[in-house]
């Protein structure tokens, strides 16, 4: 499939390659809800970014939400997640409130970091998050410390980046360490074709990032990314590899952002017949298709949908009216004392 | 008196009784457990407390410091050694970007007790490259405090005092101290972000760190016989910066010179006698730097003799600002 990229599998095809077994229909719907919570936040944070209320800047991840929601749906709740400053379907997926992510990309006192973090650097440890990182690679970092804690304490780590990532150092050192201690983690790679405004090709070498693995040893595979079924799947083995103590995982995941990579950028770079191609692809009615055809109704469906739509304009709505950190009383330490 | 201790071991038992203080503590680094540190500092720890505690890693400092920074944060006490202070310049996203500022940008869900040991300095001619004191690099970065010991009771009480802190702690450990032998320490811990006057006196007061110290306190015994009274203060902590002992002394000897193994421009010296300058003016009749030449050391012995101030250039110094003779 990386020789064709952005012409994976069909609707049709997705169906047809449904595998024999997974989690209860209810936590697919449920999975579904995730991501189709994450496409409408980042799309409010769009509109909230054009009428000023969120400041700086952004980096959307509509279009990959089945990357993160398939991988968490292998992950238990005290697992630890490292993200990327493309981070808000991270959090989310982990199970960050949509109400205190939203007050914090709003710079609202009641943020989950209290408005200090802002879009690029979420931190929510009480979901296990240890952190969304603004520099490329920090993630990768990030989940392979974690992984030394839960090696010793049973759990796993997962990191999250993206395809720009893979030529960072922090990729080749931290895949070898984790390979040579053994470390639980699964590093994820979201290739989503673009290190920010660049072709990912034009810049990496070997074509494909998954096949970087074979050289530490590591296991790895290379799937659709936009297929919440494949990731989830592919996650599962991932997690229980780790977790048996036979070491990391690479997993490349390949898919798309429908956005441009930050505020300032139009994505113009971009063919207009890729963007189409995976336009068609969205993970969303990928989604849809697949559980309306084998786990739930229409009207279980569009439930699901009312209650997104619910739960996301109240968490815009109470954003919105969260007052801002007070400079006196809010100022914070520069030290634990 | 009590037996002398010395520095290296000052610091191997400082990490060999907090390792068996307390079960979150791990140290690792590179050749530092079974081959127990190109410095000899740290034989025998791996043995004694197994490979979960102590072990080797990969040459990958960036790796390093980023397990370092994801360990503390989820519940491990990590002590990492980057053997050499010039080597800091490859870890220094993960340090600068994620340890320092996770306590304030998380909204103090949780703060990253780690420690990042170093050998530092000049003198040993090494080379460009493994000669620098990395301590000003990071003294401008809130969040992370850096200190650094001159004598063996504070290696040991200060190293305790960072493993101790729930913070990030830069360590800085001058690689011509090592062998330096002095009393061991009467506390358990010796508190960071703390100066120390080191040696009292009346006519002016020198403040250095690490090795600078004793430079300082040998010049400063030279001058005495001279009938120039000075006073060392020992700065031993970069962040937290401790203006109020200095401000203290200088309020005293109303001389202050500044004695720095780096260059002049950038350095903690200038930092700390622009704050004695906006704090303590009034009390100022003189003040003055003294520092490294402004090029990377060298490597020669006859240059990088001269590049490095020492006690002879101190005392030189403080004679010639207090009109003083030279003895013959």
């Amino acid at each position: 499939m990386t020789s064709d990229i952005g012409a994976g599998p069909s609707v049709e095809a997705a169906r047809a390659a449904m595998p024999a077994e997974g989690p209860p229909d209810r936590r697919w719907l449920d999975a579904y809800g995730r991501m189709l919570l994450i496409r409408h936040f980042e799309n409010e944070m769009q509109r909230l970014f054009l009428k000023g209320e969120v400041h700086g800047t952004t980096h959307l991840a509509a279009g990959q939400e089945a990357v993160p929601v398939g991988v968490c749906l292998a992950l238990e709740p005290d697992d630890y997640l490292a993200g990327t400053y493309r981070g808000h379907g991270h959090a989310l997926a982990k199970g960050t409130e949509p109400a205190r992510l939203a007050a914090e990309m709003l710079g609202r006192a009641t943020g989950v970091c209290g408005g200090r973090a802002g879009s690029m650097n979420v931190i929510d440890l009480e979901h296990g998050l240890v952190g969304c990182f603004g520099i490329v690679g920090g993630s990768i970092a990030a989940a392979t410390g974690a992984a030394v804690s839960a090696q010793r304490q049973g759990k796993v780590a997962v990191a999250f980046f993206g395809d720009g990532a893979s030529n960072q150092g922090y990729f080749h050192e931290c895949l070898n360490w984790a390979q040579v201690f053994d470390l639980p983690v699964l590093f994820v790679c979201e290739n989503n074709l673009y290190g920010e405004f660049t072709p990912m090709a034009s810049v990496t070498a070997g074509g494909e990032i998954g096949i970087r693995a074979a050289s530490f040893g590591m296991q790895s595979q290379v799937l659709d990314g936009n297929d919440l079924w494949a990731v989830r799947e592919a996650a599962v083995e991932a997690v229980a590899r780790a977790r048996g103590g036979h070491g990391p995982t690479l997993l490349e995941c390949q898919t798309y952002r429908h956005y441009g990579h930050s505020k300032s950028d139009p994505a113009k770079y971009r063919p207009p017949d890729e963007v189409e191609r995976w336009l068609a692809r969205d993970p969303l009615d990928l989604a849809r298709a697949r559980l309306l055809d084998q786990v739930v109704s229409e009207e279980e469906l569009a439930a699901k949908d009312a209650e997104i739509d619910v739960q996301m304009d109240r968490a815009v709505e109470g954003a919105l009216a969260a007052p801002y950190p007070d400079p006196d009383e809010d100022a914070g330490s520069e030290f634990k004392e | 008196m009590s037996e002398q201790l010395e520095f290296r071991k000052a610091i191997r038992d400082a990490l060999d009784e907090e390792i068996e203080r307390d079960p979150a503590v791990v140290f690792f680094g590179e050749d530092v457990a079974l081959p127990g540190g190109v410095f000899v500092t740290t034989p025998g720890l791996q043995e004694k407390h197994g490979r979960e505690r102590v072990f080797d890693t990969p040459i990958s400092e960036m790796a390093m410091a980023g397990a370092a920074f994801g360990a503390a944060v989820t519940g491990l006490r990590p002590v990492i050694e980057v053997m050499f202070g010039d080597f800091m310049a490859l870890p220094m996203d993960s340090l600068v970007n994620q340890s320092a500022k996770f306590w304030y940008v998380s909204n103090e869900q949780a703060s990253v007790p780690l420690v990042v040991r170093s050998a530092v300095g000049a003198g040993g001619r090494f080379g460009a490259m493994h000669s620098q004191i990395h301590g000003t690099w990071f003294q401008g970065i809130p969040g992370i405090k850096v200190v650094g010991p001159s004598s063996p009771a504070d290696a040991k009480g200060l190293l305790k005092s960072a493993i101790r802190d729930d913070n990030p702690v830069v360590f800085l450990e001058h690689k011509r101290l090592y062998s330096v032998k002095g009393a061991p320490p009467a506390e358990e811990t010796v508190p960071l972000g703390k100066a120390a006057v080191v040696r009292e006196g009346s006519d002016i007061t020198i403040v250095s760190a690490l090795r600078g110290v004793h430079d300082s306190l040998q010049a400063a015994e030279e001058l005495a016989g001279e009938g120039i009274d000075a006073e060392v203060v020992d700065i031993r902590s970069l962040r937290p910066l401790d203006h109020e002992t200095v401000l203290g002394s200088v309020a005293k000897t109303n001389r202050v010179m500044l004695l720095e193994e780096g260059p002049r421009v950038g350095g903690w010296a200038a930092n700390l006698l622009g704050i004695i300058a906006a704090e303590g003016l009034e009390e100022l009749d003189d003040a003055w730097i003294v520092t490294t030449g402004d090029t990377p050391a060298p490597y020669s012995p006859t240059l990088e003799d001269a590049w490095l101030p020492a006690a002879a250039d101190v005392a030189a110094a403080v004679r010639e600002r207090l009109g003083a003779a030279a003895p013959s």
